[in-house]
């Protein structure tokens, strides 16, 4: 006769509060960046949407829609710019044509140039990431996450 | 090796439980309630298009459909030649949608785009207050269906058919007792 095992209701309490507390969007804490002066260097943020959720792409099909964006306040670094995973066209059930979106998980990733004048040492600089999600049936308001990446200006 | 599989199929199963109860947004949370069963709906003033206050209260003795959506809400925008066609007719007998929008540019965004839908009924500007009065509204579209008594008789969240709101609209005009059986909800865009 099996038993319930005692590691099970520790187990599904992990799972539950994972999900209970997670957002619809995450993103991973970006490692530090090694940054030399007078080079550029890119920074790769790693985001997770939850399944069965999707967020508009940086380029929606639809003008009314809220692009999905990143924007650094980069200084002493200067940012030149995000590159954005390839949107995936999409059909919904309230979408009379496919919708440019993002599903899954995807990375977004920064370059930056780092001056010769940026003083040497540990920055720490701020990011937004603003997104609208959806998903088949229903719409949650504009959300805008900040992220913090560490960098360490070498000579 | 058997003890480890049963922990794995176990902790699938209540995932599974789980992640089916979070999908419940989206579904009918009702069908329209008992009238001893229902809410008064929270009264306030939002203002219109040409700067008019409306009120809730102005609607009082009408069915009326209040309905929190947005212009980049995708579902919203389905339900919105519904709600033209319920207004047109259903208006003689009593009844009036009500559009809350939650667009953050209000007017300028919201103003253009019911003038090219031509949205025949009205629509105002929503607030967070406002929404809190009604639970929050955590997602969009969010509609409640009030009776002429002023008191929530349903409540939609999310993308449901057509023929919901029309059964709801029509049980309540005339003023008949709610569905004996729970509804579940079919396929939207459905007529």
């Amino acid at each position: 006769m099996a038993r319930w095992p005692k590691s099970v209701p520790l187990l599904l309490l992990a799972a539950t509060s994972l999900f209970a507390q997670g957002n619809i969007l995450t993103i991973a804490a970006p490692p530090k960046l090694q940054a030399k002066k007078n080079t550029t260097v890119t920074a790769k943020l790693e985001v997770q949407l939850r399944n069965g959720y999707h967020v508009n792409s940086n380029t929606p099909s639809d003008d009314y829609l809220i692009p999905l964006r990143l924007t650094w306040t980069a200084a002493p670094l200067a940012m030149k710019g995000v590159a954005y995973p390839k949107p995936k066209m999409e059909k919904y059930e309230f979408s009379e044509k496919p919708l440019s979106v993002f599903t899954g998980d995807f990375n977004l990733v920064t370059t930056f140039q780092v001056p010769a004048s940026a003083a040497p040492g540990m920055q720490v600089i701020s990011g937004k990431i603003r997104y609208q999600a959806c998903t088949h049936k229903e719409c949650f308001p504009p959300k805008t996450v900040e992220v913090k990446l560490p960098v360490d200006i070498v000579n | 090796m058997h003890l480890s599989r049963w922990v794995a199929t176990a902790t699938v199963a209540a995932l599974s439980v789980f992640l089916a109860g979070c999908s419940s947004q989206g579904s009918v949370r009702a069908a329209v309630k008992a009238e001893k069963d229902r809410n008064k709906a929270p009264g306030f003033t939002l203002k219109d298009a040409t700067g008019r206050s409306v009120q809730l209260a102005d609607y009082k003795g009408k069915v009326v459909l209040l309905n929190f959506w947005a212009t980049w809400c995708g579902p919203c925008k389905i339900e919105i030649p519904w709600f033209i066609d319920f207004e047109q007719r259903y208006k003689d007998r009593g009844f009036a949608v009500l559009g809350v929008s939650m667009d953050e540019d209000g007017w300028e965004a919201v103003k253009p785009y019911i003038e090219t839908k031509k949205v025949n009924y009205r629509v105002v500007i929503g607030t967070d207050e406002v929404a809190d009065l009604y639970g929050g509204v955590s997602s969009l579209p969010t509609s409640f269906l009030i009776d002429r008594q002023g008191k929530i008789a349903s409540t939609h969240v999310g993308l449901v058919s057509k023929s919901v709101y029309q059964n709801d609209i029509e049980q309540l005009l005339d003023n008949r007792g709610p569905v004996a059986e729970e509804r579940t909800a079919p396929a939207a865009g459905g007529n």
